[in-house]
């Protein structure tokens, strides 16, 4: 799920720094706000600890393992923006120090996982914890996984990477099995942490359901726009890509001339506008989304 | 361990250790995105910033072989894709993916094996990163081998009382409950480092420990690199 | 004189309502090395982190003339340097000599000056060659050692250690009372290791379910509550079977 670089094409990748970098900067400022500095090596030790927790296997049928990926269980420990500020960390020195992922694209790893993982996982949470908190806890950790993943899968095919629809839909399947063990270690770990110390685990207020309408409609779109991109005849997807120009086929001679060439053709520009609308609604929502939290939170 | 290597490497001193760690990510920055514009069969665009790599391995006296098999991690991702875009018949992505992805992580893998980390960090701080994601993974990556160990011996102590021969592996309900003691050890070591920066006097903030002092050497290097590299684009 | 620390009627209460200290009563004169024993959970390291305000309990605790209150925490720590019985929990920071160079930061010190006064106190305790290193790199003796350091940059008037053996080898362990010797700040040692802390304090002061409930000689006080350190022999093997944990 770490997508390495030179697999997105120029359009997405640059098109992710930019949406990443003000996505981010609104969390660590939400962070900042909800914690001191004395928190620091605490946000430190628990990165380190989800860095750790993915080296145990967990044994899930015959011959295969999963294991933690880690960002729902850091929101639901820590609370969203904590949250994404540490996996943004961990993502940023994956790159650097172990080579998991590209530099240019942290951007969309960062969205992918950090803001859009971390938010879809702590949104059912958020909801529902105080109600039913196994469902709303595995609810959270599986779309956690799935949208990050359908994301990356999405970012991949809009930037012309072939992907025959059987690949397509084995990699969906695989994502759901990984979410669906990413939803039972979570519940497990979240269970065990509160036998040893309840106060570990975050509380969000007792009815939310004020704002249920709205961001269940939210939840939707994630998921969504997720499965959409991925789950759609993928030929679909690259043609889209292609006609939007973001996956440059054949006239590589000239990426940077295409570049310029884009903005001044106008039905290209609608094309492109309608293309990345999408994904700028997945991260509109997200702002949103941490907007009202911040809402609720001062009130 | 791998970190043990970067960190030897990056404690070692050559005129490419010594630039600032800012003149070496804004020159990352340019070649990455340089190659990222380069079209895949425009190869002797490619050999020439192989070279430049090539050339920034031996001037900052890393050990070559080492390093560019380091990089190789990502040629499976690449070459899996890579196949199936040939497969697909688009040979020139396919070609692209590998190539271009290999000389990125080897341009990757010469800054952080030239940079210790805490220094890269602040680089990235002065160049516009909020100081608190540059704090937290300057915290991660301090603890990061110590709970990694901790995490292995937790494997190595829960499998010794497996009682089961043949399985290596942890049961599901083992390796949550050695999740959960991690998670918990690891939130009071949070609590002990606590304490031990209050018992340092810690006032609120974290005082700026200034390290970084851009040179006219370090300026020249970016300049020279960008120049250069955008100059064989061009070509 | 001024006695550097004085704990008049100390207690503390854990939230869940165990006494931690009950009535603790304690001087630490100029110059002198004090150990101090206890079982496990009698109060020793609570007691500890009550001298330098991190915990806050009823009672008076005035150090170098300073009460211990909200107010006065910043000074007082600059008084009262702890190296805490787990090194990896104090050296916290990316390398040797930022790490080091914290406390003195902290107290107000410009980059430079921290800086230079970190770099001294690395050379008193022998390190000053493991400036750029990660923590993460040291044995267990040199991290106590940077520890150490880290205490003495802020010009400590008194040391207090926390079970400072814990994971150090004989050799290392030799090399920490030499080093220890060398320091002229008063120091309080919270130890199980009684020949370690005998070849280091003069008096001894025993902790029993937070009471302090004797201060003495250090051999008197061992001898008194059997606090020996086990040697081999046969006697000794029986004796040690019989006793209850």
């Amino acid at each position: 799920m770490h997508i390495p670089d030179n697999f997105l094409s120029t359009p997405v990748w640059a098109t992710l720094d930019a949406v990443s970098i003000p996505a981010v900067g609104l969390m660590v400022k939400r962070a900042g706000r909800e914690l001191e500095d004395t928190s620091i090596p605490l946000l430190g030790v628990m990165g380190a600890f989800v860095f750790a927790a993915q080296m145990i296997n967990f044994p899930v049928g015959i011959g295969t393992s999963g294991h933690l990926v880690g960002g729902a269980l850091l929101a639901f420990t820590l609370g969203a923006a904590p949250a994404t500020v540490v996996m943004t960390a961990i993502i940023a020195i994956q790159a650097f120090v172990f080579q998991d992922g590209g530099v240019l694209a942290l951007g969309a790893n960062v969205f992918n996982m950090a803001v859009a993982g971390v938010l879809a996982g702590y949104l059912p949470f958020w909801m529902w914890a105080a109600r039913r908190k196994k469902a709303a806890i595995f609810l959270g950790a599986f779309l956690s996984v799935m949208v990050s993943a359908s994301l990356a899968l999405g970012e991949l095919l809009i930037s012309g990477v072939a992907m025959p629809r059987p690949l397509v839909l084995v990699s969906m399947a695989l994502f759901a099995m990984s979410a669906l063990i990413e939803g039972a270690i979570t519940i497990s770990v979240v269970q065990a942490i509160e036998r040893l110390n309840p106060g570990l685990v975050q509380k969000p207020e007792a009815s939310n359901w004020r704002s249920l309408a709205v961001l269940s409609g939210v939840a939707l779109v994630l998921g969504l726009v997720g499965f959409l991109w991925a789950s759609s005849a993928p030929d679909g997807i690259q043609r889209l890509g292609t006609q939007l120009g973001l996956a440059a086929q054949t006239s590589f001679h000239a990426p940077f001339a295409d570049y310029t060439a884009f903005t001044f053709d106008s039905a290209w520009l609608r094309r492109a506008t309608a293309g990345l609308a999408g994904l700028l609604l997945v991260y509109a929502v997200c702002v949103a989304f941490g907007k009202m939290i911040g809402r609720r939170r001062s009130a | 361990m791998h970190h043990v290597l970067m960190d030897q490497w990056s404690q070692g001193s050559s005129p490419l250790h010594a630039r600032d760690p800012r003149a070496k990510i804004l020159a990352l920055l340019v070649f990455l995105i340089v190659l990222a514009t380069t079209a895949p069969n425009a190869f002797s665009a490619l050999v020439i910033d192989a070279a430049v790599l090539l050339a920034g391995i031996l001037i900052a006296g890393l050990p070559p072989i080492s390093l560019l098999m380091r990089a190789a991690v990502v040629l499976p991702f690449s070459l899996a894709f890579g196949l199936i875009s040939w497969l697909a018949g688009d040979r020139l992505r396919a070609l692209g993916l590998v190539e271009k992805s290999y000389l990125s992580t080897v341009a990757v893998l010469l800054v952080v094996g030239t940079t210790p980390l805490p220094l890269l960090l602040s680089g990235l701080e002065a160049l516009g990163t909020p100081r608190l994601l540059a704090l937290v993974a300057q915290f991660i990556y301090r603890y990061l081998f110590v709970v990694s160990e901790q995490a292995q011996h937790l494997r190595l102590a829960a499998a010794c009382r497996q009682g089961r021969e043949r399985q290596r592996r942890l049961g599901f309900r083992a390796a949550a409950g050695a999740l959960a003691v991690l998670f918990a050890r690891s939130y009071y070591r949070a609590e002990g480092i606590h304490r031990a920066m209050m018992a340092r006097a810690f006032s609120g903030k974290f005082a700026l420990f200034r390290r970084l002092q851009f040179r006219l050497s370090d300026g020249f290097f970016t300049l020279a690199v960008t120049a250069f590299l955008i100059l064989v684009r061009i070509q | 004189m001024t006695p550097l620390i004085e704990v008049r009627d100390l207690y503390y209460q854990y939230e869940d309502g165990t006494q931690a200290l009950d009535g603790v009563n304690f001087t630490l004169n100029v110059g002198e090395t004090v150990a101090v024993f206890g079982a496990n959970g009698s109060g020793k390291t609570t007691f500890v982190l009550h001298l330098n305000g991190i915990l806050r309990g009823q009672g008076h605790v005035r150090v170098c003339g300073i009460e211990v209150n909200k107010d006065t925490l910043v000074r007082v720590r600059s008084k009262v340097g702890v190296v805490f019985q787990d090194s990896d929990e104090q050296l916290f920071m990316p390398t040797v000599l930022e790490d080091v160079a914290f406390g003195p930061l902290n107290l107000g010190l410009p980059s430079d000056q921290a800086i230079a006064t970190a770099k001294t106190a690395l050379a008193q305790v022998g390190m000053e060659h493991a400036l750029g290193k990660a923590p993460y790199h040291l044995s267990a003796g040199e991290k106590r050692r940077v520890a150490l350091a880290g205490v003495l940059a802020m010009q400590p008037e008194i040391l207090v250690l926390d079970e400072p053996t814990t994971f150090l080898d004989p050799p290392a362990q030799r090399n920490l009372v030499h080093l220890l010797e060398s320091l002229s700040q008063a120091k309080l040692i919270v130890t199980h290791h009684t020949r370690f802390a005998a070849a280091l304090a003069t008096r001894a002061v025993f902790f029993e379910k937070g009471k302090l409930v004797a201060d003495g000689p250090v051999d008197e006080i061992v001898q008194r509550f059997n606090w020996i350190y086990p040697a081999l022999d046969a006697a000794d093997l029986r004796y040690s079977a019989q006793r209850r944990f």
